[in-house]
């Protein structure tokens, strides 16, 4: 029994996982740019939502008003003035990646800095809604259930975005091809630019949502850019469906994995399943062959 | 500039008979990173697979030394930590270096991480405590030699790779990895032979470097800020030459000297910056603008170069003359 409660949270957990990593995916399968400071607008979102409830008193839904159009905004400008001169620049994919990988771990630095001189380094967290919920005979917190269906009704939505939408399939055409997206009329910059910003806007909505139940500090963005990132070669790049799915196996196998073998060696086993996927299927679990 | 570098290396081996043992400390980390940076750019820079598994080298070494000195002479912990960081990252090689670009970048950050935690782990769940005494008598100016023989052999040896077949072949990987297995460079066996190379210096400085700590635990030996640190300071430096990352190691640990120990967050954005500066107004690292520098000084007294006889100098004037006349201009 205990298991399968292991089991649901783990679920619960995934679901968050991978609308961490949906942001993420949407970066880099559109823009073509793996943006290493992802994490950071996620720990930025989870600040607002922090002091929406402990200073400003108020729902730490509220806090989106404030920490989605920053991380909209910061994402499309980093896009539009740091990253386009490099694409220009770059003479072929190699040479960009290792520029954007350099850039954005400095953004990466930058950001954490600035967080740890103003917010300091401590462990923060708040309870919101941390009232028991029986599911099945087993018992959840209602803040996770809740930061679950956030994440689902997103990802639905995003998914609604991408396949039923004419700037969807924009998206998908430059995922496929950013020449022959060109060539059919899109405006592959400008859509691009969209396309990474609604990235770091979905990252400062799950850094919200995951505030509500997970502690956090101003150094948390790495780990989860890391999540992201193994959810997104998990899922293969510009997957939708795969990176939920994909989140949700690596939350449950996290939760079974800090129970059965130790908490203390999560990121190890995340890293070790990152791994095997990485030199097994490096296209992705979810990916037609 | 082999006598320069002869004469550099004499003054600076003399040194700590005349300073204080604050500078001797300074140099001794300088020393390390240019020994950890010119390391890193022997392998990542030549070939350009960029690496964030220094950290994980200089951490093993670390923890060989701490567990190893205790059953044997400190020498002969050094030498098996070097011996010990070969032989993981032929491992780690042999697995990995098929990725490519950011998979393989992404893979060596979350390698550190892992080893990281690992070592935490097995330490608290079988020792029962997370750090390790280090008990030596080794002095710091033994450790200041050392260190400098290290990166001065760090720096010859990759001056000196770069001009057999083994550093063409890198470059080569570097260019085009596909072109360089057609024309038929073994592309596994240099990877992971120079890959293991460079972290066996990495795992003999950190085992160097730990001989001044009183003790380590697994937070402080695979720190990713080492990391970064080294990664900065070769592509500051300019990671396609072999004195290159020394050069950028100099401004860097003078940065951290100064803000790390008061203001270590801002030492993180400082970091930042310096990445993209480099990215964005020195793609090549400071080494290419030295070397241009020192050509410009040395051009004038260079006889070959530029220095051509009066005679035929005021014969190219005149034609020049002539011709100008001919095209019937008046200047």
């Amino acid at each position: 029994m205990i298991l399968f409660e292991v089991f649901l949270n783990g679920i619960l957990l995934g679901g968050s996982y991978g609308l961490i990593a949906l942001g993420l995916n949407l970066q880099f399968g559109v823009a073509r740019i793996l943006n290493l400071s992802y994490g950071e607008y996620l720990m930025g979102g989870a600040f607002t939502a922090f002091f929406a409830v402990m200073l400003w008193k108020v729902s730490p839904f509220l806090s989106l008003l404030v920490s989605l159009p920053i991380a909209f905004a910061m994402n499309w400008l980093i896009y539009r003035y740091l990253m386009v001169p490099l694409v220009r620049r770059a003479p072929d994919q190699d040479a960009l990646d290792a520029d954007v990988v350099l850039v954005t771990f400095g953004l990466l630095f930058i950001c954490q800095g600035w967080a740890l001189v103003y917010w300091s380094g401590d462990l923060r967290g708040y309870s919101f809604l941390a009232t028991p919920v029986h599911i099945l005979g087993a018992t959840v917190a209602l803040n996770r259930l809740l930061s679950f269906l956030g994440a689902c009704a997103l990802a639905l939505g995003l998914f609604y975005l991408l396949r039923h939408t004419r700037f969807g399939a924009a998206l998908r055409a430059i995922t496929i091809d950013p020449v022959a997206a060109g060539i059919v009329g899109v405006d592959v910059q400008r859509t691009s630019a969209l396309a990474f910003a609604t990235g770091g806007a979905l990252a400062a909505i799950s850094g919200m949502l995951i505030s509500m139940f997970i502690s956090f500090s101003a150094t948390t963005g790495v780990e989860y850019t890391l999540k992201a990132l193994i959810v997104v070669i998990m899922a293969g790049v510009g997957r939708v469906t795969g990176t939920l799915a994909a989140g949700l196996l690596l939350g449950v196998v996290e939760a079974l994995g800090g129970y059965l073998i130790d908490p203390g060696l999560t990121i190890a086993i995340n890293f070790a399943l990152f791994t095997l996927v990485l030199l097994l299927r490096p296209t992705g679990l979810f990916t037609r062959a | 500039m082999g006598v320069l570098f002869a004469l550099g290396a004499v003054a600076l081996a003399l040194l700590p008979l005349f300073v204080s043992s604050y500078i001797i400390s300074v140099f001794i980390v300088l020393y390390a990173n240019v020994a950890l940076a010119t390391a890193w750019a022997f392998f990542s820079g030549t070939t350009r697979y960029i690496s964030l598994a220094t950290a994980a080298f200089f951490g093993t070494g670390i923890y060989v030394l701490a567990v190893a000195h205790v059953y044997m002479p400190v020498a002969v912990a050094l030498a098996l930590a070097a011996v010990v960081g070969f032989l993981v990252a032929l491992v780690i090689g042999l697995s990995t270096l098929r990725l490519r670009g950011v998979y393989f970048v992404v893979f060596t950050f979350g390698l550190t991480e892992l080893v990281h935690q690992v070592i935490n782990w097995w330490d608290i769940r079988f020792n029962k405590t997370a750090s390790r005494y280090i008990f030596t008598d080794v002095s710091n100016t033994s450790i200041y030699w050392t260190l400098l023989a290290v990166a001065l052999i760090a720096i010859v040896g990759s001056w000196y790779v770069s001009r057999i077949r083994l550093g063409y072949a890198l470059r080569a990987i570097g260019e085009d990895e596909t072109v360089a297995r057609h024309t038929g460079v073994d592309t596994t066996r240099v990877k992971v032979i120079c890959f293991a190379l460079s972290a066996s210096v990495m795992a003999f400085v950190g085992a160097v470097l730990a001989l001044r700590y009183p003790y380590v635990d697994a937070s402080i030996a695979f720190n990713s800020n080492w990391s970064f640190q080294v990664l900065i300071a070769a592509l500051l430096g300019g990671p396609t030459r072999p004195w290159g990352p020394a050069v950028g190691a100099i401004p860097l640990v003078m940065l951290s000297e100064f803000l790390a120990g008061t203001f270590p967050h801002h030492f993180g954005i400082a970091l930042g910056l310096c990445f993209v500066v480099i990215v964005y107004f020195l793609p090549g690292g400071v080494a290419p603008l030295l070397e241009r520098w020192w050509q410009a000084l040395r051009a004038p007294r260079d006889p070959g170069a530029t220095h051509t006889p009066f005679s035929s100098r005021l014969a190219a004037r005149l034609r020049a003359g002539a011709s100008r006349l001919e095209a019937g201009g008046r200047t």
